[in-house]
């Protein structure tokens, strides 16, 4: 049966594995997940494993009361493979995420189900972009 | 993430330019701007829309072309034909978000041309602050009705976390600084102590809005529009026929919209809207510039609108937004007249605020702006934004014809 991207994306997700599309014509990534590819309009879209690796495109952190959980951070990655997707970034302060940062993905469970989040990359000085 | 942007090879001043001119708003007004404890939406709505016809010299029989749209109600076109008692033969219910009342100009340009109706009601109205449903309800909802799998997982609080990574892009890009931004919340300030139907009048410094309680860094509460209820509207007819009606007209010179995107995460370049697209066809078509502008009434949601759309459209280069707004130079008696109403961000935001920006352009070109009232008012440019920085419609406005 053809399932929904959204479907295919978050059971994998579910499973702990991230993927993206990426077009079988043009060869150019795709996120998010849909049926056509947006660069060159042709189907079907593949699922690959991106890389994990990324870099902070812009960062917010959110105002929230400390008995609801604090401030919390909401950025916009880039990952290598040059699609864009909302995310946070985890191990740090929210304060302290800084455009321009390397990071790289992690899939955790979260009420339920699969989320990709990200951490400060190991080893990899945040580059000034 | 390489930002390709789209373009659109719409050559707008030869596809549209000979309806430049060819369509007049004749009557405009607002109703229940603030809070309107005890009103609902349509009650608004229908008393803007009465107010709006009347100043037109016209009946509510004379209307048969409708264009309307709803934060909530995805048929709302529907009931405010019963609650108005029309029979339009002309129908959009595009919704586009705030947009949208900007938007629905263009193809009702067409319609009037066409022959398809003779007298156009475009409105709007909101009891989003004092309604029973309430803005978080609505954001509930939304969430059900209009999932966003790819963000809504990570809690962004839309639409000011959207804003807000665009300004940090900005800031970042080009240097905007936060008292930049906070030079367009003291300009519109500014108006708003000029135009009694303003909600917030008193005064705002630079200071003040710098700490101010922080929303979504960096937008602190008075980056952020108002939530007010409110209702406006006006009346489009032919050119030949406004001129026979009681108001000066106000002519419909140019207009477009364009949209690259629903979800901030899908914008391809967060410092660059379609309001490039849509100024440039808007301009196109009418065969005017920025530099023609007497004023520009822009869809200030967030502070980081005003710059962002002053550089879309034309009137500085991209990333000089903060430096133009420098030093009062959009509020009164500044280099330019700029949301000479107060804007969404003092003056009213009843959700969608696109068609105030219209209403608050037809008084300051025909002349009826009391106190604010500018020297310089023969055209104007309208910017209505919609959803986050998703949706783009500009409208050049005159109150001459070509």
């Amino acid at each position: 049966m053809h399932l929904s991207a959204q479907t295919h994306y978050q059971a994998e997700l579910d499973a702990g594995r991230f993927a993206i599309q990426q077009c079988t014509a043009c060869q150019q990534h795709v996120f998010t997940p849909r049926e056509l590819c947006p660069h060159c309009g042709a189907s079907p879209l593949r699922w690959i494993r991106p890389s994990g690796q990324g870099t902070v495109y812009s960062t917010t952190t959110i105002a929230r009361k400390a008995e609801a959980g604090g401030d919390y951070n909401v950025a916009l990655i880039d990952l290598d493979e040059d699609v864009r997707m909302m995310s946070r970034i985890e191990g740090i302060a929210p304060e302290r995420v800084q455009i321009g940062m390397r990071v790289t993905a992690q899939t955790i469970q979260h009420n339920g189900k699969g989320l990709v989040v990200f951490h400060p990359a190991v080893n990899a000085p945040g580059e000034v972009a | 993430m390489s930002a390709s942007l789209p373009s659109s090879s719409l050559d707008a001043a030869a596809a549209n330019r000979a309806l430049r001119g060819k369509v007049a708003i004749a009557g405009a007004a607002t109703y229940g701007c603030g809070e309107s404890p005890g009103m609902d939406d349509m009650t608004l709505l229908v008393r803007a829309a009465h107010a709006a016809v009347a100043d037109a010299g016209l009946s509510m029989q004379d209307i048969d072309g409708l264009a309307t749209c709803s934060v909530t109600a995805s048929m709302w076109a529907m009931p405010v034909i019963e609650h108005l008692g029309i029979n339009p033969t002309y129908i959009d219910g595009t919704m586009l978000g705030g947009s949208s009342f900007v938007a629905h100009l263009l193809p009702a340009m067409r319609a009037l041309e066409a022959g398809q109706c003779k007298a156009v009601l475009i409105c709007y109205g909101s009891a989003q602050r004092s309604g029973a449903a309430g803005r978080k309800d609505i954001v509930a909802a939304r969430r059900t009705m209009d999932p966003q799998p790819y963000e809504h997982p990570y809690e962004p609080l839309l639409p000011a976390s959207a804003y807000a990574l665009a300004a940090q892009r900005h800031m970042h890009q080009y240097g905007t600084t936060r008292e930049q931004l906070a030079e367009v919340a003291v300009a519109a300030r500014a108006w708003a102590q000029l135009n009694p139907e303003a909600f917030m009048r008193d005064p705002l410094t630079i200071d003040d809005v710098l700490k101010a309680r922080m929303v979504s860094s960096p937008l602190g509460v008075r980056d952020c529009c108002l939530v007010t209820d409110g209702a406006g509207a006006i009346v489009l007819t032919r050119a030949d026929r406004a001129k026979d009606l009681p108001q000066p007209p106000v002519y419909i010179l140019g207009s477009a919209t364009a949209c690259w995107n629903r979800q901030i995460s899908c914008m391809p370049d967060l410092t660059v809207t379609s309001a490039t697209q849509s100024g440039r066809q808007a301009f196109a078509m009418a065969g005017l510039t920025p530099a023609d502008m007497d004023m520009a009434q822009l869809y200030d949601a967030f502070t980081i609108n005003t710059l962002l759309f002053l550089e879309d459209l034309g009137f500085c280069r991209k990333g000089e937004g903060g430096s133009f707004v420098q030093g009062g130079a959009i509020a009164p008696g500044g280099r330019l007249a700029v949301n000479t109403n107060g804007g969404g961000l003092s003056c009213v935001h009843p959700g969608m605020y696109g068609v105030f920006l219209l209403i608050e352009a037809v008084r300051q070109l025909r002349g009826q702006a009391g106190q604010r009232q500018l020297a310089r008012h023969r055209t104007a440019v309208v910017h209505g934004n919609g959803g986050t920085l998703s949706s783009q419609a500009t409208a050049v406005l005159g109150n001459f014809t070509p």
